[in-house]
């Protein structure tokens, strides 16, 4: 092997990758948190007595789910340019991400309210509370308790497929590394010390993910 | 002037063609990584289930790496990897490679939960009938846990369906990678994405209902 690992390159560009590293963690953070709520209308209009919404909400989860995350950006991002929508590669990532994760969300959101007896709603309603009141002091804390860890892996799952943003032109973590590499060649020693990050992102945003679950779901279960 | 160079050549039929074949070779990848990860899966599943604690840390550790680092990322390092160690292989074999890695990361897990969803009290009745640990695992372990976790299992197998969209960085030319040749050929963005997307819905929605009708009918 006649290969000489450079790592210097590397080491002097940390800050602009760990600066990078938070784009990552900000546009996850933002379409998890778009996407769990968009998710969450989505498996209400999926229940809904319109034909129309339930319609839009079938298309929805079944386009988010069975087609790659990457085609999802390409189209948001080259399709929606060819017909003359032109998007920022920021909020290309960011509609991208959140409509993968609410496709998600919904599924998940409809598997967690399938696990709640209807007896529930029924005991709110009658105890006067309304439609709304009831979804949201009885049955929807419920719930989030029963879909914290999908969701917590649909997070990490973000953080990842973040990633993509590199192949539209989006400088995170991995554009970044990308562009770094383009200057020095370097691609194993940059993309290792990219993967490195990741890691410690993935297992940081478990542990707040966990921190977070415990605080809130202690108790008897 | 008059006359102007025609720089794109319009959508044909035997590009619709050309983007089936590309479907194939996402569909050829995805079956081999597949297949590949599924057996290295269920051995990595029942070594987290059956083996000690180092056994199990160190396995664990190894896979939860694949799962904590972006595909796009294995792909590119192992990529480089291999050039700079001095053996390159086609992009077809690093993606297949690292794919099928990335799978049995994903079904360990699916596995592990599989064996575990059987009661200990099956199994022990199961060897007090005289069977032996293998016995037990073949008749009784497998077709009970395999019931418990076909719909995730399917839900992996769809996962690295699509992500096998990102060994077009490494250069495998699949379905996405041809849909971009075809964009940069016609200029046609939109329509070529759209087919595109209707090819991977036509590969896997199918077997999203297929998974989840099966699922119906087990619980009745």
């Amino acid at each position: 092997m006649d290969y000489q690992f450079l790592w210097r390159p590397v080491f002097q560009s940390l800050p602009q990758m760990l600066e990078a590293a938070l784009i990552t963690l900000e546009v996850s953070v933002i379409s998890m948190l778009l996407g769990t709520f968009i998710g969450l209308f989505i498996c209400f209009f999926r229940a809904s007595n319109f034909w129309f919404l339930r319609f839009f909400a079938g298309t929805w989860i079944e386009l988010a789910r069975n087609t790659p995350a990457l085609f999802q950006l390409f189209f948001f991002k080259f399709g929606m340019g060819a017909i003359g929508i032109i998007i920022d590669s920021y909020f290309v990532v960011l509609i991208a991400l959140s409509f993968n994760t609410a496709g998600y969300m919904a599924e998940n959101f409809r598997g967690g309210f399938n696990a709640i007896p209807p007896t529930q709603l029924r005991a709110a309603r009658s105890l006067g509370m309304s439609f709304f009141q009831s979804q949201l002091h009885v049955i929807v804390p419920q719930v989030m308790r029963i879909i914290y860890h999908p969701m917590t892996n649909q997070f990490i799952w973000v953080i990842l497929i973040s990633s993509l943003g590199m192949l539209v032109g989006l400088r995170e973590l991995t554009g970044e590394t990308q562009f770094l590499y383009s200057k020095t060649f370097r691609a194993f020693e940059f993309f290792a010390a990219t993967a490195v990050i990741y890691y410690i992102i993935a297992k940081i945003a478990l542990g707040i993910m966990s921190f977070i679950g415990w605080r809130l779901f202690k108790g008897p279960q | 002037m008059a006359t102007s160079v025609q720089v794109f050549s319009d959508l044909q039929a035997s590009d619709l063609l050309f983007l089936g074949e590309a479907a194939l070779k996402t569909l050829e990848i995805s079956i081999v990584a597949i297949s590949v990860g599924t057996i290295f899966g269920v051995i990595f599943g029942w070594m987290l289930n059956a083996g000690n604690m180092a056994v199990r840390m160190v396995v664990n550790g190894f896979l939860d790496v694949f799962r904590s680092v972006p595909l796009i990322i294995q792909l590119i390092l192992f990529d480089s990897f291999i050039a700079i160690a001095g053996y390159p292989l086609p992009a077809f074999w690093s993606g297949t490679i690292i794919l099928s890695i990335y799978t049995s990361s994903l079904v360990a897990q699916v596995a592990r939960s599989g064996i575990d969803a059987v009661p200990l009290t099956t199994r022990r009745a199961s060897r007090s009938l005289g069977m032996t640990y293998w016995q037990d695992m073949r008749y009784i372990v497998w077709p009970i846990g395999l019931r418990a976790v076909l719909p995730s299992w399917v839900g992996v197998a769809l996962s690295v369906l699509k992500d096998s969209a990102l060994v077009s960085v490494i250069g495998y030319i699949e379905l996405l990678k041809a849909s971009q040749i075809l964009i940069t050929r016609t200029a046609e963005t939109f329509t070529v994405l759209a087919i595109a997307g209707l090819f991977y819905f036509a590969l896997s929605y199918p077997i999203a209902k297929a998974s989840s009708y099966i699922e119906k009918r087990w619980q009745q």
